[in-house]
């Protein structure tokens, strides 16, 4: 099991929860290494039932929306499915304004979204 | 820049890594708040001059630490104004594909300039594309940031 910095991990049957550290994912370092963490999952651990859980999320660049699309595409190669959960409306604006809305499976809070998987 | 009168003006230089431009995004961003901002502007400014800067750093020059970013910032009662500039070739920015595109959707990159011109008044590019200058009205629009 890989040692997570970012990242709360944590199972719920076959959902692997994710919840995450930064308050203010913004600093291009710790993009970085989040990216990593969240690639890890799919790519070494072989988990491909992911649910982002962004309640603990205030603020989020577009390089970290870069790093969810990215997870997605690796989710989406192993035939896995992503959700992302409790998007304040301030971030889910940011979501909106891109469009990622239409690309990413989002769900109000985590118990409807482990309900869909 | 109009004969607009500041109160407080900002010049800063530094390479282009990201922790020296975090400790002048937080100088614009402590300013913001010293004098009152709503938090949600606050918000909104950081998310733009965040993107503007990582764009210097990374696209601009290329993440190369010999060559500098330079930020200014102008603050009057109603007024922010902001300019980033890197040692870059520059880019087009209407050649930039809309991320909010279908096909451009799943794209990890392109969304930075779309965040700045929703957060601020007014984004401008000039020179050869490795300026841009950025302005926040008070009172108008935000993001919604606790």
């Amino acid at each position: 099991m890989s040692v997570h910095r970012r990242l709360e991990v944590s199972e719920v049957g076959d959902v692997t929860v994710v919840r995450f550290v930064d308050r203010k994912i913004l600093d291009e370092a710790n993009i970085q290494e989040l990216g990593q963490e969240l690639f890890q999952l799919v790519e070494k651990e072989g988990r491909t039932r992911l649910l982002l859980n962004f309640a603990t999320v205030d603020f989020l660049s577009s390089a970290a929306l870069g790093k969810l699309i990215t997870l997605d595409k690796k989710v989406k190669a192993k035939a896995g499915t992503l959700k992302l959960s409790n998007i304040r409306p301030e971030i889910y604006e940011v979501f909106m304004i891109t469009n990622l809305n239409k690309l990413f499976d989002i769900k109000d809070d985590e118990a409807d979204a482990l309900a869909a998987f | 820049m109009t004969d607009q009168v500041w109160q407080w003006e900002m010049h800063q230089r530094f390479p282009s890594e990201t922790g020296a431009g975090r400790r002048v995004l937080n100088e614009v961003l402590d300013r913001l708040r010293a004098d009152g901002w709503a938090e949600q502007e606050i918000c909104g400014v950081h998310l733009a001059l965040e993107e503007a800067i990582v764009n210097a750093i990374r696209h601009g020059n290329g993440s190369d630490p010999e060559k500098q970013v330079c930020v200014a910032c102008c603050l009057a009662v109603d007024r922010l104004w902001l300019e980033v500039i890197d040692e870059g070739p520059g880019f087009n920015p209407q050649a930039v594909p809309d991320p909010r595109d279908p096909e451009n959707l799943d794209i990890p990159s392109g969304r930075g300039l779309l965040l700045m011109r929703h957060f601020m008044s007014r984004v401008e590019y000039h020179d050869r594309g490795n300026r841009v200058t950025m302005e926040k009205q008070r009172g108008v629009g935000g993001c919604g940031c606790p």
